[in-house]
């Protein structure tokens, strides 16, 4: 019998759990929601928690990962008041928010340098240029480009292991783009991880392995790994990524500048526009400390006008664009 | 006399082989279950390498940070806790009285076989169909967002089909002479199953509820698709309050984080520190689902002892 009543009980609260909890929804006015790509998660991340301990919990900050497509799905719904992307928006989601009024503001807020990584007992490379990359990522390479001397006569005859990221991510996205001329052309045969970690595994552990992931990834791992220079075209020094040489621009093309999307009616509401100052303000040092690179000083100084004069939209007409520096980007106009 | 001693030594022989065989399948059954029990304890052990040394008191009562040496599981364990409440709750009135209904009232007919075949199919539909089915009903169609009790009640329907399945094992093990004898003494059908039926399979059923419980704490896939998110650092608001009305459910309705996505999340983080979290939030995921586990156990050895028919 004791048992009945506890039975009884669990139904009674459930039923009751459900109804009031249904009442009581969305009494949070001081809540920030941020959703969106993996890639910037950690910029965001590190602004959230020290923004949070400013305000002493008084405002509170909530940052989920869905990807860059998934966080935009939900900020053009209106239902997250800043997305992290690691793209600028596509035609198709400025549509999608178009549609439900969504009006929003554009701000670069770090690059992330694709690196290409070889492992450190690979003696044959000292730098490589984007037409050698192209030759071995492409999608005509595929099941055809097996070894390094097909690549580069000088090369050794050794099997060719690729490492890259999965098709999901912005920087397939971006590498593809950037290499091949076309977002998401490449092969296919190549071992594919999300996980970067996964990435880094395997570069590190065959000598004859070629690999490419966020720079982060990289610095956290600089004894197991080596970075390939870059040599953007013919004639131009190769160039490493390091701070410097993205900061000041010269390593292209695999250099991105990564975004968050503000809602433009939540960043009238106070804990939005003050969460997003704090992000301006301290961007930079918080950056550099998740090992991104930072933007240069002014960057920042023209997102706070981004936000003072709320201007609208996207510079890149929907578009990825490769190799921009940004002062390139400051220069152009944006639009909804 | 020596006829008899050969066919001694043949069955003797015959003995000795068949003795062979049993010993050869002995040491087959034993390396098959190594491979289970070894691949565990490797990963086991190379977890408690890696999480030991994190797990401190701090560990638990600290949010996720980006410097690893600060960063703390408090949201996940509390969002994961709190998930489960709701579960339990939801799925075991719903479960028990679906497996009472199907063993004790339910009439033998093709209506009843259709429902019983799908309640074995649901068992086997993979957690990721139940997130999406739980995206579009419960967070878009129902309005209850990416809230604790969206999650609670997207397991609570994972889990649904175990809680039903073991409910009706455990009714019928119950021995017919039972039922007999209280309709005997003129018990209705309800008597007889709440005062019988459902007191004698407590046991059976609190191992299912549990089991169940333990897959649902594991999951990740359903409760990503339904927008747990990754950084979360505050509490869903207090059940219980010093104020009028005493207690709130304010808290089914908070966004929450679980312990498989702050353990997924730190996996990718380019520091190898954060490998050390994630081992540390693994070793606690694999104790509250050990000890659950246990718990069912215990519960059922004790129920068991205590049943005299």
């Amino acid at each position: 019998m004791a048992n009945m009543n506890k039975f009884k009980m669990l139904c009674v609260s459930a039923t009751l759990a459900a109804a009031l909890g249904g009442v009581s929804a969305a009494t949070h006015a001081q809540t920030v929601k941020i959703d969106g790509s993996s890639t910037v998660f950690p910029i965001t991340e590190a602004v959230a928690e020290d923004f949070q301990k400013a305000k002493k919990g008084a405002i509170r900050i909530t940052v989920g990962i869905s990807g860059t497509g998934g966080g935009f799905k939900k900020f053009c719904r209106g239902e997250t008041d800043i997305s992290n992307a690691s793209r600028p928006i596509l035609k198709s989601e400025m549509a999608e928010c178009r549609k439900n009024g969504v009006e929003y503001m554009e701000m670069p807020v770090a690059y992330d340098a694709l690196t290409v990584v070889i492992n450190p007992k690979n003696t044959w490379i000292k730098n490589m240029t984007v037409a050698e990359l192209r030759k071995i990522w492409e999608p005509a390479a595929q099941g055809k480009i097996t070894r390094w001397n097909q690549v580069n006569p000088s090369w050794p005859n050794a099997p060719l292991k690729l490492f890259g990221a999965g098709a999901d991510s912005g920087t397939f996205d971006y590498f593809t783009e950037a290499i091949n001329g076309k977002s998401k052309a490449s092969r296919g045969d190549f071992t594919a991880s999300e996980d970067d970690n996964v990435l880094v595994q395997g570069v590190s552990r065959d000598t004859n392995a070629l690999g490419f992931f966020g720079y982060a990834y990289y610095v956290e791992n600089k004894a197991k790994l080596k970075a390939v220079p870059i040599v953007e075209k013919d004639g131009k020094p190769a160039v490493a990524p390091s701070l410097e040489t993205v900061i000041n621009g010269t390593y292209q093309p695999l250099a991105r500048p990564i975004f968050i999307y503000v809602n433009a009616k939540s960043a009238q509401k106070p804990e939005v526009k003050e969460f997003v100052e704090y992000y301006i303000r301290h961007g930079e040092k918080l950056a550099r400390e998740v090992k991104y690179v930072p933007l240069p000083a002014k960057a920042y100084g023209y997102n706070m006008e981004v936000l003072e004069k709320r201007k609208l939209g996207t510079k890149f007409g929907g578009e990825n664009k490769v190799g921009l520096t940004i002062e390139d980007l400051m220069k152009m106009e944006a639009k909804l | 006399m020596s006829d008899t001693a050969v066919r001694v030594q043949e069955i003797r022989a015959l003995i000795a082989a068949h003795k062979r065989w049993d010993i050869v399948f002995g040491i087959v059954g034993l390396l098959a279950l190594m491979v289970g029990v070894l691949t565990f304890a490797v990963l086991f052990i190379q977890m408690v390498i890696d999480g030991a040394p994190r797990l401190s008191w701090d560990f638990f009562t600290s949010f996720p940070s980006r410097r690893p040496g600060q960063a703390g599981i408090l949201s996940a364990w509390v969002g994961s806790t709190l998930v489960m409440l709701v579960t339990a709750m939801v799925a075991v009135p719903l479960g028990v009285g679906a497996g009472v209904y199907l063993e004790e009232y339910a009439p033998k007919n093709w209506m009843t076989d259709l429902i019983e075949i799908n309640v074995s199919n649901l068992a086997g539909v993979p957690s990721i169909v139940y997130g999406l089915l739980a995206l579009s009903l419960f967070v878009y169609q129902f309005g209850f967002g990416q809230s604790i009790l969206t999650a609670g009640l997207t397991l609570a329907l994972l889990i649904l089909p175990v809680v039903i399945v073991a409910t009706r094992e455990a009714i019928r093990s119950i021995p017919g002479a039972i039922r007999e004898g209280a309709y005997a003494l003129g018990a209705t059908k309800w008597q007889t199953t709440s005062d019988h039926i459902l007191p004698y399979a407590r046991g059976g059923i609190l191992t299912g509820v549990i089991i169940g419980m333990s897959r649902a704490i594991g999951e990740t896939a359903p409760v990503i698709t339904i927008g747990a998110l990754t950084f979360i650092a505050f509490l869903p608001p207090a059940p219980v309050s010093s104020e009028f009305p005493y207690l709130s459910f304010e808290w089914i309705m908070s966004p929450f984080t679980v312990m498989p996505i702050q353990m997924f999340n730190w996996t990718s983080r380019p520091e190898a520190a954060f490998q050390h979290n994630a081992a540390a939030a693994g070793l606690v995921l694999v104790v509250m689902t050990l000890s659950m586990n246990a718990l069912a156990i215990y519960l059922r050895y004790r129920l068991r002892k205590n049943l005299k028919w």
